[in-house]
């Protein structure tokens, strides 16, 4: 459980940043830093338990249908990456406080990079690898808003870009490949893949999966050629780059490949990529890095040139260079944070990083250059630092190796080569920056910087003095535990000393100093030449390849999205046709078993009306009243339809829907144009024809084999128990107010919500208002007819019994809530067309509103009160009672339910009616002059 | 009866599927109310068709299959509700945008065409 809360505290931290960064900028790095502070404080108390060989686990369901949980599990690998997220995090935090100037949000700040912690512990600490994904991207993430911290500049904001794009992209391909991965191995739990090595390397998906995988590790550890966004990278604060560009972030794909060396390494394909990539990256970096003048831009390739070397080591197939991969993943994270923060120091105090500017800092900032210069000491892999040490196995691991077969030597001469540039460029560093004359227009002149800014270096650079002199005594545990869950098994002999004896590695340590410093004196030569070549700015690349693929896309959306309602409508119902009739021609006969039923007369004749409603629709649309009144024969006909074929809850339905739709739509006609001009061409009309009778086609005969097919129900569940269950029997009011009585809640939410949308639609409306019909007559001077105002005032009572008496009888015959609902709202709405809006709400002033409300409120409430009884939602209950006189009266909780249905639907029909119609309020007729 | 029935629904579609397909927002609503008739009795079809069986307990001796005629009624009045809000929709486009067109713009090519039938 408490692993759980390493992830969670950093979290917390996260949330504490952004609420108490404003205050005080000491006091929130104080209570930001407390957080982390714990969750080592617990891996700490771990480390014994990890040290005995134990992996401890923590596990919550998540989606287990999928295999997906959420899952923590804590061994040596996992613990030293906790240990160097916490540890420099809290030293960044440290830091930052004082890096960061005042007008830089320090809540912000916190709250992203503790948002990166989060996401950097949740990768380490995954179990599970979908989860591991997950927090994969969430890094990526984090690191864009961190990097575009300063988002102001335009570097910032393109720096950000390009790494979310290179490491999202790779991110996507992991996430390929992790999938494949649970796929063959039927598992998305650690444990299981990393136990089923055999299984995933004989697989025939090995390849591919690899590939996949490696192409997230590698975007993300920026290894050539995916190495350009680190540099760009550098234009985030440095505390960030300290953090997430040395120790972390860039590490994760490092410890992707250590974490999946059980299952995936071990095949010559492994060894072939992971080598030649960590070899070309390795060269190029550290090449590269001696010709940057930019400060950061030196420790940028440096970064990828070391990145380069562990993961070359991670691709030897000996022994022991496991080993010395995760001894040096330790050893750069503590040398190269160290170094990111002096030059943060140094731009700090200077204003720049051009090393062509900063001469002769040592004598301003002493204590600072002291510090950088044994960390660069580290870098360059001098003895008796903690840098000279795995560069001597790295440089022994180079001379067992047999990648390359007979070529296999080249490998420890090209790591001495780059060992050589190392040297160099770090010599750089140190004599450039610190000493090499005086500095060049540069004023104020520089001094050491606030006291605490240095804290984390001295700490850092202390740490690769001890690392280096006793490393049995530091690092032996932690490294033997992280090695053991690298290899999966008992490594064999290895010894930390410093001193080995003279050897072939001495000697190329040897003669990488000795060329590095003869390098680095005759570096004016190798910059002549450098400047000689051709320059690729990975950034405009980037940009134009960015800028073409966008222009490709908006040029192939424009194909397709035109803002043509017309045209999308096409282009949907042809996705329609193929996908609804292409499988019909599989069909081997359209006509099932089943008996065809006789045409009676009457059913001919109402089939005719329906056609011919149907038809006179389209032929006159565009004279909008004919075809209203059309469309109105046809919904008519299918209300008589429903009541031919059994379905009387629907006839009634249909029927007062038809009513109320047909006097909506007259009444919107009134304020839309009467006539609809003549647009389209005809070979349009042609097409148009075309695409709706295929898709009428379709459909009629997909509609005709459904019909002559067997009917296999589900039904008869409800036909049995609604009597016994439900109380009723009137099946289909039950199955509405009971069995699916949730839908039905829905449904009516949905109604009133659609009533709201109408009320909202129509208030503020600027109004356009015909004093004329479209033939240009006025509108008639008699409102509201005397005949039809006093005959519909005496039908108002007779209309609401029927209604509750339809209401009343919902629940075992035809009838119901929404039936009865209609009713009520249909006399209202003739109140409305008889006397006019202000008549009936003198009168009857309702609010709509709070009627719909009230309604949904019932039917939740009844749905709720079943909860009393330990029952679930929306159980009914019902009861027979002999009442004197009226004899058996049968009480149901389902006819509260369908009162809320009743409320509802009378609420929202009146709404939607009543505020269109009083908007013709005001629209008196005028005299034709 | 079922030749027929389902000739109907194919010509309901047809129909509400090309007044779907024009120009002007109120063809277009009532495409959408005649697709809404269209698509009910398709669904009322799936319970196939059945002469009086009315699914009320001790009326017959057969029931028709009273799931579809649920669905069906509250699809009904749902799609009362949306051809309502889709009409007002329509109203509201054309006070706000000055035409009743289904893209808001009256396209160039077609004015001409409109000043000659007005």
């Amino acid at each position: 459980m408490a692993l759980l809360w390493i992830p969670i505290l950093s979290l917390l931290a996260s949330v504490i940043a952004s609420v108490t960064g404003n205050l005080n900028r000491t006091t929130s790095a104080w209570l930001t830093a407390t957080m982390p502070a714990i969750a080592l404080g617990i891996a700490i108390y771990y480390t014994p338990v990890v040290f005995a060989g134990k992996t401890l686990l923590y596990s919550l369901q998540w989606i287990p249908a999928m295999g997906i949980n959420l899952s923590f599990r804590l061994d040596g690998l996992a613990l030293l990456f906790v240990f160097m997220i916490l540890g420099i995090g809290l030293l960044v935090i440290l830091y930052a406080r004082y890096y960061l100037s005042a007008k830089d949000s320090m809540a912000k700040f916190y709250a992203f990079l503790m948002l990166f912690m989060t996401a950097m512990l949740g990768i380490v600490l995954s179990s599970n690898i979908i989860q591991l994904w997950l927090f994969w991207e969430l890094t990526s993430v984090s690191s864009f808003l961190l990097i575009s911290f300063w988002w102001h500049q335009s570097a910032a904001r393109k720096g950000a870009r390009m790494a979310l794009a290179v490491t999202g992209a790779g991110g996507l391909a992991l996430l390929a490949g992790l999938i494949i991965l649970g796929d063959i191995v039927g598992s998305y739990d650690l444990d299981v893949v990393l136990k089923s090595g055999e299984l995933i390397k004989n697989h025939t998906l090995y390849p591919v999966t690899l590939v996949l995988i490696l192409l997230g590790a590698f975007t993300k550890s920026a290894q050539f050629p995916f190495h350009f966004w680190l540099p760009h990278a550098m234009s985030a604060p440095t505390p960030v780059s300290a953090y997430l560009h040395s120790a972390t972030m860039v590490k994760a794909g490092i410890f992707l490949l250590a974490r999946f060396y059980p299952a995936l390494a071990g095949t010559d394909l492994w060894f072939l990529i992971v080598g030649l990539t960590g070899l070309a990256t390795l060269l190029f970096g550290a090449y590269i890095a001696l010709f940057k003048h930019d400060l950061k831009g030196l420790l940028a390739y440096s970064t990828i040139s070391h990145l380069g070397l562990i993961t070359l080591l991670l691709g030897l197939d000996t022994q022991l260079a496991a080993v010395a991969a995760i001894f040096h993943i330790i050893n750069h994270a503590i040398f190269k944070a160290s170094l990111f923060m002096a030059a943060g120091i140094i731009d700090h105090e200077t204003g720049s990083r051009d090393m062509r500017k900063l001469n002769g800092l040592f004598k301003f900032m002493p204590y600072t250059a002291t510090l950088a210069m044994v960390a660069s000491a580290s870098m360059a892999g001098v003895p008796l630092l903690n840098g000279f040490l795995s560069k001597e196995m790295f440089f022994a691991e180079t001379l067992h190796q047999q990648v390359l077969g007979s070529m296999s030597w080249l490998i420890p001469v090209l790591a001495t080569l780059a060992g050589v540039f190392a040297v160099a460029y770090s010599a750089r560093f140190i004599h450039d920056v610190f000493f090499n004359g005086e500095r060049i227009c540069l004023t104020p002149p520089p001094h050491e910087p606030p006291r605490y800014m240095r804290v984390p270096v001295e700490i850092l650079v202390a740490l690769c003095i001890v690392v280096g002199i006793m490393p049995n005594f530091v690092v032996d545990g932690i490294l033997t535990s992280a090695s053991i869950a690298v290899v999966g098994h008992a490594l064999p002999e290895y010894s930390l000393a410093i001193w080995h004896g003279f050897n072939l590695p001495l000697l190329m340590s040897f003669i990488a100093v000795v060329l590095g410093l003869f390098v680095y004196t005759q570096r004016k030569y190798f910059f002549q030449f450098q400047a000689s070549l051709p320059s690729i700015d990975a950034k405009a690349w980037f940009e134009f390849w960015v800028q073409n693929s966008v222009n490709y896309s908006a040029k192939l959306i424009n194909v397709f999205e035109n803002s043509s309602l017309q045209r999308y409508i096409f282009l949907f119902l042809l996705c329609v046709l193929v996908l609804a009739g292409l499988p019909l021609f599989d069909m081997v006969k359209l006509a099932g078993s089943e008996a065809l039923m006789p045409i009676s007369p009457q059913n001919a004749v109402g089939a005719g009306l329906l056609i011919a409603g149907a038809l006179a629709t389209i032929i006159w649309h565009r004279v909008r009243i004919i075809a209203l009144l059309s469309i109105s024969i046809v919904g008519l006909m299918v209300s008589v339809a429903f009541t031919r074929f059994s379905a009387p809850d629907l006839a009634l339905t249909q029927l007062i829907v038809e009513v109320v739709t047909v006097i909506l739509l007259m009444l919107a006609l009134f304020f839309l144009p009467q006539k609809t001009p003549k647009e389209s061409s005809s070979p349009r009309i042609l097409r148009d024809l075309g695409m709706a009778s295929s898709i009428g086609i379709v459909v009629g005969s997909i509609c005709y084999a459904m019909l002559t097919r067997p009917l296999s129900s589900i039904s008869d569940f409800f036909l049995a128990n609604a009597k016994i269950g439900g109380g009723g029997s009137n099946v289909v009011n039950v199955i509405l107010v009971d069995f699916r009585g949730f839908d039905t809640l829905g449904e009516i939410t949905v109604l009133g919500i659609a009533a709201l949308g109408i009320y909202k639609l129509l208030t503020n409306l600027p109004l356009f208002m015909p004093s004329s019909d479209g033939e240009g007559r006025p509108w008639a001077k008699e409102r509201h007819p005397i005949l039809l105002a006093s005959v519909s005032q005496s039908l108002l009572p007779l209309a609401l019994l029927v209604s509750v008496y339809i209401f009343l009888r919902g629940h075992n015959l035809p009838g119901g809530g929404f039936i009865a609902g209609l009713i009520t709202a249909t006399a209202f709405i003739l109140q409305y067309i008889a006397h006019g809006s202000q008549w009936v709400s003198s009168r009857f002033d309702a609010n709509y509103r709070k009627i719909i409300a009230s309604g949904i409120l019932i039917a939740l409430l009844t749905g709720v009160g079943s909860l009393f009884f330990d029952r679930p939602f929306l159980t009914s209950w019902f009861e027979y009672f002999k009442v004197p006189l009226v004899g058996k009266v049968e009480l149901a909780s389902a006819i509260a339910f369908d009162l809320g249905v009743y409320i509802t639907v009378v609420g929202a029909t009146l709404m939607i009616l009543a505020s269109l119609g009083k908007l013709t309020i005001g629209t008196e007729p005028k005299e034709s002059k | 009866m079922e030749i027929l029935y389902a000739s109907c629904v194919g010509i309901l579609v047809t129909c509400g599927l090309f007044l779907i397909l024009r120009a002007r927002t109120f063809p277009v609503v009532l495409g959408l109310t005649m697709m809404s008739y269209a698509v009910n009795l398709f669904l009322f079809a799936s319970g196939r068709l059945n002469s009086n069986q009315a699914a009320v307990l001790g009326k017959s001796a057969q029931y028709a299959d009273p799931l579809p005629q649920a669905l069906v009624l509250t699809a009904i009045v749902i799609g009362f509700a949306m051809t309502a809000f889709v009409v007002i929709l329509s109203i509201r486009g054309r006070a706000d945008l000055g035409n009743d067109h289904v893209d808001g713009i009256i396209p160039n090519k077609n004015k001409v065409l409109q000043r000659e039938t007005r």
